[in-house]
This record gives C-alpha cells, sequence and structure tokens, in this order.
C-alpha cells in the first residue's frame, strides 16, 4: 500500500472552535452595543469605531510585516481590540486620538510583548488611560457626572462623582423612575460603549452562554461592587440602593465587568482566581470613584488588577485530584 | 443528576453512523497475524512452529510473567510466519502468521466448564480468565486475570462494569449491550462470584437509551446489580471519572482504584469471560467499530483477531477518499496507524478512517489564555502551564504542576481555540518526569 497517513500522537479529533470563532463571537456580541450608540450619538459613534478598529488592524498588520511574521489580523483579536477601545471613548473623542490610541494598544502594549496571550495589560484599557493623560478630562469623561447633570443639573462638579451624596438622590423621585430607566436604557450621554446596560448584560449573556466567558468574572466583579456602593454610598452613611444602582448603571462598570476585566490574557485561568480578580476590580473601582479625581474607576481597576492575573494563577492553582477530602457520606473508604 | 466529574468536554459524538446497525460477522480472512502482546505486560513466546497446522482456539503463545495472558489462533490453518510485523502500537512486534484453511476446526482444549458455573470457586474463575486469555477490552488490555487476582487479595467493595463509551465515533460496546446483554450479565455475575464485591454497578451513557432499557430490565430481578445511567460526556468512561461519578470517590495519586476497593471493567471483558467459561470459547474475536468520514459504509463487525486492517475495511467497501490518518481506537485516546498491513488485536475497539476536518492541523498554535483547557481537565491540572513548562525543558516545574496525575485523556487539545498540542507536550514531559523519578 503506498498510502502514506499521517501519524501523530493522540487526540486525533479536536473541536472546530479556534481562536478566530472566539474573537467573532465577541465581535457578534459587541454589535448590538455598537448599534445602540449610533442610535444614541449618531454615525459619528460608527465611524469612530470604524477608524479604531481600522487602525488597529492596519498597525498588526504593519507589525507584523516589518518584523516578518505571519499576519496575525485574521484571528480578528485586533478587531475586538479597537472595538473595546472605541466604546470607551465619548463620541465628541477626535480620530487623531483614536489613532494615536490604537498604536498604544496594538504595538505598545499587544504586539512587543508577544502578541496575543502574550500581553500583561489589556490593550484597549492601557491605550484609553494613555489618551486621558493628553485630554481633558471632562472632555472624554463624560461619565455619569453628565448623565447625572440630566437630571441634577448644577448639583455637581461635571467632572467628579465624589461629591455626590445620597440626601439629594433620595430625596428626588425622578431617579426613582424615569431617571433610573432612562440610566438602564442608556437615554443619557456617556462613552460609546456604556449606553444601554440592558444590552450590554444580554450581550455578555450571550457570550457566556457560547462558553466564551465564564460567569466568575462578572458576578464577582458586579457583586461586589454592587455591595460595597450598597453599603458604604458615596455621600457618607451607609445602606444606599439608590446609590447602588446609580453606581452600576452609570459609567463603564457593567461594560467592563462582561467585556473588559474578562480579557483572557489579563486574567486568571483558574475559577477562583477569577473570582478574586473580579472582586479586587470591584473593590478598586470603588475607591477610585469615590477618591480618585476625574476618570472613570474601572480603567484604572483592572489596570492594576491585570498585573496580579499570573501570580493568582500560581496562587490558585486546583487541589490535586484525589486529595480534595470525601464529600458524601457513603464516599467512606471502608477498613 | 449528580456532579459526575470536575471538568470534561462534550465532543461532536457521530454516533448516529453506527449506533444501530447490528453487529456482523464477515468471512474470515485470508490470513491472520497474531502478535504476541496484545495486551499490558509482558509479551508471549510462541508455542507454535513454522509449518504447524493450529486448529481454532488453540493457544500459540504464553508467557510465564505475572501480568500477561495467553493468545490464540482466531482460525484454523497452517502457521506460515513468526516474524517482527506491524503492530497497532506503531512499532514492529513478534507476530504469528496463520494461512486460513477456512475449515475453522476448534481446539478439542476449549472447554466449557461442566457443572455449575456458579459454583466455581474464585480460583477457577482466574484460571478460566486467564486460559482464554482475556484483556481488558475498552482500551487499557490489562490481562483480566491480573485484575481479578489483585481484587482477590485486596478485596473488592465495588465492581463497576463501564458500559459508558465516552470516545466520539465507537459504538462497539453499545452494540454489545443491545445484542448480547445476557452474556453480559453472566460474565458480571462471575466476576461477583470472584471478588464478592458489596455492590455492584453497570453504568451505561444516556445517549443510548435502548442499551440502558435493555439492561435495566435484564437487572430488574436481580437486587445485587444497579443499573445507573451517566450523562454523556467526555471522558465519563476513565477508570478514575467513572469511579468518581458512581461513588464519589477520588483515585489518590500514585494509587490505583484497587486501592479504595473499586474495581472497573468493560462490559466487553465482562461477556468474554462469559463466553469463556459457558461455551469454552477463548477470546479471538472482537467487536471493532468501523466509521469515521472515510469510510464508505461504517459498520460494526465481529473481527477475527489478527485480520489486517486492509480486510476490515474491505468489507465496509473501501474509502471514498484516500484518508489523511487511520486511528485504531477512540479518536482522543487511540493510535494513529501508518499502516494498513496491522492487525486487529484485543483492544483494537474502533478503527476509524479520517479524510474530513475531524482533525486539524496548526503551523503556528497560540496560547490565548483563554483558561478552557484549565476548565476541561478532568484531573484538576493546568495545561497551559505544564505545555509551556514542557516545552522550555523546564520538567521539575512540570513536576510541581503534577503532571503525573494526568490522565492523557486528550480534553484540553480538543477544546483548545488556539490549538496547541496540549496533550503531546504534557504526554512527553509526564514520561520524563516518571523516569526521572523511577531513576532517583
Amino acid at each position: 500500500m503506498a498510502d502514506k497517513f499521517i501519524v501523530s500522537a493522540s487526540p486525533h479529533y479536536r473541536s472546530h472552535r479556534n481562536t478566530r470563532s472566539v474573537m467573532f463571537d465577541v465581535i457578534l456580541a459587541l454589535c448590538p452595543v455598537l448599534a445602540m450608540s449610533v442610535i444614541m450619538y449618531g454615525w459619528r459613534a460608527l465611524s469612530l469605531t470604524v477608524v479604531s478598529v481600522g487602525s488597529c488592524a492596519v498597525f498588526e498588520s504593519a507589525f507584523n510585516l516589518i518584523r516578518n511574521r505571519k499576519n496575525s489580523v485574521w484571528d480578528l483579536s485586533a478587531v475586538v481590540t479597537g472595538m473595546i477601545l472605541a466604546f470607551m471613548l465619548p463620541v465628541t473623542a477626535s480620530y487623531l486620538m483614536v489613532i494615536a490610541g490604537a498604536f498604544v494598544a496594538i504595538v505598545l502594549v499587544k504586539m512587543l510583548f508577544g502578541g496575543i496571550g502574550k500581553n500583561f495589560l489589556n490593550p484597549a484599557l492601557t491605550a484609553r488611560a494613555f489618551i486621558e493623560l493628553f485630554s481633558d478630562p471632562v472632555y472624554v469623561t463624560p461619565f455619569s457626572a453628565q448623565k447625572l447633570s440630566v437630571f441634577y443639573d448644577g448639583l455637581l462638579n461635571p467632572s467628579d462623582i465624589s461629591h455626590l451624596t445620597a440626601e439629594p438622590l433620595l430625596g428626588s423621585d425622578s431617579l426613582g423612575t424615569r431617571g433610573m430607566f432612562s440610566l438602564l436604557l442608556g437615554d443619557v450621554p456617556g462613552r460609546l460603549g456604556e449606553t444601554c446596560v440592558l444590552v450590554i448584560v444580554i450581550c455578555g449573556l450571550y457570550l457566556m452562554l457560547r462558553g466564551v466567558i465564564t460567569w466568575q468574572v462578572p458576578v464577582s466583579y458586579l457583586g461586589s461592587f454592587a455591595l460595597i456602593c450598597y453599603l458604604f454610598p458615596a455621600g457618607g452613611g451607609m445602606f444606599s440602593t439608590e446609590n447602588m444602582l446609580l453606581q452600576l448603571f452609570g459609567g463603564g462598570v457593567v461594560f467592563a465587568a462582561f467585556f473588559v476585566a474578562t480579557d483572557y490574557s489579563t486574567c486568571p485561568l483558574t475559577g477562583k482566581g477569577r473570582l478574586i480578580h473580579g472582586l479586587g476590580c470591584g473593590l478598586l473601582t470603588v475607591l477610585f470613584r469615590y477618591f480618585g479625581a476625574g476618570a472613570d474607576g474601572m480603567i484604572y481597576a483592572v489596570l492594576i488588577m491585570n498585573l496580579f492575573a499570573q501570580r493568582l494563577d500560581v496562587l490558585t492553582k486546583p487541589s490535586r485530584y484525589g486529595k480534595g477530602g470525601i464529600r458524601r457520606e457513603s464516599q467512606k473508604i471502608p477498613e | 443528576m449528580a456532579a459526575l466529574f470536575r471538568g470534561g468536554i462534550y465532543p461532536d459524538y457521530n454516533k448516529e453512523k453506527t449506533f444501530a446497525s447490528p453487529v456482523v460477522e464477515p468471512p474470515a480472512p485470508q490470513k491472520v497475524v497474531i502478535p504476541l502482546s496484545q495486551h499490558t505486560g509482558e509479551e508471549c513466546r510462541p508455542l507454535v512452529q513454522v509449518g504447524e497446522h493450529v486448529l481454532m482456539g488453540q493457544r500459540i503463545g504464553e508467557a510465564d510473567a505475572e501480568i500477561s495472558c495467553p493468545v490464540h489462533a482466531s482460525v484454523s490453518g497452517t502457521v506460515t510466519d513468526i516474524s517482527e510485523q506491524w503492530h497497532p502500537c506503531g512499532l514492529r512486534r513478534l507476530a504469528v502468521t496463520i494461512k486460513n484453511d477456512f475449515a475453522d476446526m476448534p481446539d478439542a482444549s476449549c472447554e466449557p466448564y461442566e457443572g455449575d458455573p456458579l459454583q466455581m470457586t474464585p480460583e477457577q474463575i482466574i484460571q478460566y480468565a486467564y486460559d482464554a486469555g482475556i484483556a481488558g477490552m475498552g482500551g487499557g488490555g490489562f490481562p483480566l486475570c491480573a485484575k481479578l487476582r489483585a481484587g482477590l487479595d485486596k478485596g473488592i467493595d465495588i465492581l463497576i462494569v463501564n458500559g459508558m463509551e465516552s470516545e466520539p465515533f465507537v459504538t462497539c460496546d453499545h452494540r454489545a449491550m443491545v445484542e448480547y446483554p445476557n452474556t453480559i450479565l453472566d460474565g458480571v455475575r462471575l466476576v461477583m462470584r470472584c471478588v464478592e464485591p458489596r455492590q455492584v454497578f453497570v453504568a451505561v451513557g444516556d445517549d443510548m437509551p435502548d442499551a440502558i432499557n435493555t439492561m435495566q430490565t435484564l437487572c430488574a430481578s436481580d437486587r445485587n446489580i444497579q443499573v445507573i445511567p451517566l450523562r454523556a460526556k467526555y471522558p465519563q468512561g476513565g477508570e478514575k471519572q467513572l469511579i468518581q461519578a458512581v461513588t464519589g470517590r477520588e483515585v489518590a495519586p500514585g494509587t490505583v482504584p484497587l486501592d479504595i476497593g473499586c474495581i472497573v471493567l468493560n462490559v466487553d471483558t465482562c461477556a468474554s469471560l462469559a463466553r469463556a467459561v459457558y461455551k469454552g470459547r477463548p477470546l479471538t474475536k472482537r467487536i471493532v467499530t468501523v466509521s469515521g468520514s472515510a469510510v464508505i459504509t461504517p459498520k460494526n463487525l465481529l473481527v477475527r483477531i489478527g485480520t489486517l486492517y486492509k480486510d476490515v475495511f474491505d468489507h465496509c467497501g473501501g474509502f471514498y477518499a484516500v484518508p489523511y490518518k487511520i486511528v485504531a481506537g477512540g479518536p482522543l485516546l487511540g493510535q494513529a496507524q501508518h499502516h494498513l498491513e496491522t492487525p486487529v488485536i484485543k483492544d483494537t475497539s474502533a478503527l476509524l478512517a479520517f479524510c474530513g476536518d475531524e482533525d486539524t492541523f496548526e503551523d503556528k498554535p497560540t496560547c490565548i489564555r483563554c483558561g478552557t483547557c484549565v476548565r476541561v481537565c478532568p484531573m484538576k491540572l493546568m495545561p497551559n502551564y505544564i505545555y509551556f513548562a514542557s516545552n522550555a525543558g523546564e520538567y521539575d516545574r512540570c513536576a510541581g504542576l503534577n503532571v503525573e496525575d494526568c490522565i492523557e485523556c486528550g480534553s484540553c487539545s480538543y477544546g483548545c481555540p488556539g490549538k496547541l498540542y496540549l496533550m503531546q507536550s504534557i504526554r512527553k514531559a509526564k514520561k520524563i518526569v516518571k523516569d526521572r523519578r523511577v531513576l532517583s
């Protein structure tokens, strides 16, 4: 028999899911969010996203070309980075800013560290933090401050939520009904990706259903964040559901919990590690929001937790099989 | 259903090609090549000479080691050659070639047990298991006699009969349970007589409802045997995972199931024992699932041991296209073959020929740190960390990551979206770590 067969070690059967299909799922999940921002802010939201995605893809291709490597742009991860970067900017952001951000994200953060899976910081987030360095915080960060000003005109310093007090919130019935509803639906100015919390949650659930992300990070991030905001409202005192909902629905926390903090390269691999990662993100986000200046706390919170990801892997290594102890009574080994 | 075991995968099972097709016995081949090593343990030495006439069921090879079992002629005819031939393990091994005379003259030494088999002593049952040359037919190939002997010595608490068949494509155990459940149960009762377990479970995958029905109906009157359907999840058929699902016990690292009083036997192994005792038939035939995208008519065949792959595939109408890969055994645990002139042996549960997209080949696999491998590993390992340590030659780190616990199920490689060859690197590290430990 002259036929030649491939002889390799087992397994000989592999799933058809690859990096591209995983990234495609993420892109699919981000599309409704993009649609919402176009509805809210008009076509400039789309053109910003297109510029961001395009420049990310171009930078990645160019880098591969210069380094004489196989072009990795078709794994679509650069597209995801581009979309997330755009979604963290307001519709008024300049194109130049977006392109500079794409350069930081793709070249400095991702490719120089070895490409996909090797970067230790989230590329889009780092780029977002970089952009903030060169921008007027009020300009890049409309955040909840502006959202809130819709309801509490003149109440707040427009760049800072830390002056928020529980009292006027509790005293206001507009927030209880119409206001909170608007925040939930995204009928308020914000950044592209934080328009409609409802859509973001649904898209995040889709990713979970597809097995792209696991429940640990979103649940522990949002859970810890909500709990702390409930227990310790921004304006002092204790137990404020208003503050919790306002903090949750305002700003990019929900978006970050589903799409940013779950980024593969920069979050731990183990279930326990991911829980701790989410917990840390939640805690730090509250701290930065309450005591930080200007920006939405989630950016620096997630970036800082990124640094611990690999360490958390080691610390939360699963217990060895057969050493985990016996759980059921019937499992007792007879003498 | 309670938690089965941690991790695991739900592959495309592709069993529908053969699960409903009854086992058929093809005409005997012109010649058979019977390797003298078809089981875990010592290779047999030949008991026959070239030119000698042998009878069907005649013992043609035997070893004196404790972990070994004899091999038998699967046809009657003339021994034409005793030399090294291709073996499913990928190497050339000593084998006896017999030219079939198509008389199928049975050997007189094969005698059923006279008297009531259920009154046999454990020693007698073990002797029959040895004489019939029964080795684990689920893929492990561990000699049944050695397993029963160890079970008898250590004391058995729970007997689990493995009808999970969690590998994709393979349907031989499924057909066995549907077509001769009584033979299987006879074998189970013999094992019960031998090692006297407190509880007996027959674990059947929930993707084979007809098998569950058959077994449950037959066991309804027998209080000692409990049929439990388990969710079809890979690697549920793995010994450790099955024990965990049935009893909740975890087999501790470095120990075997016997150490926690469990013994796991494949359904077909039990049936073979029953045939040896009731019919006096040694293990000379087995069911082989022939499937895969390249096979024109996938079938379950009752094949004589020693039949060459090309004869088996010819009975299934040949190939649509030249397959790029031939696998003996399931697609996740089986061995890729380089030759169609290789014989079927006792643990060949399936022969698969692929010409489609079953396997993928990647030039530059890239880890994206998605964590799928960590999530699916049934042994709670961190496959991608072991992979990188293994590729960097840091075997001490691999040892620290418990690489020796790996059961080589391949779930990590199956699920990896970056298409890393995780299993291959881990297997290498496992071997080196084990060798170093044994040496020191």
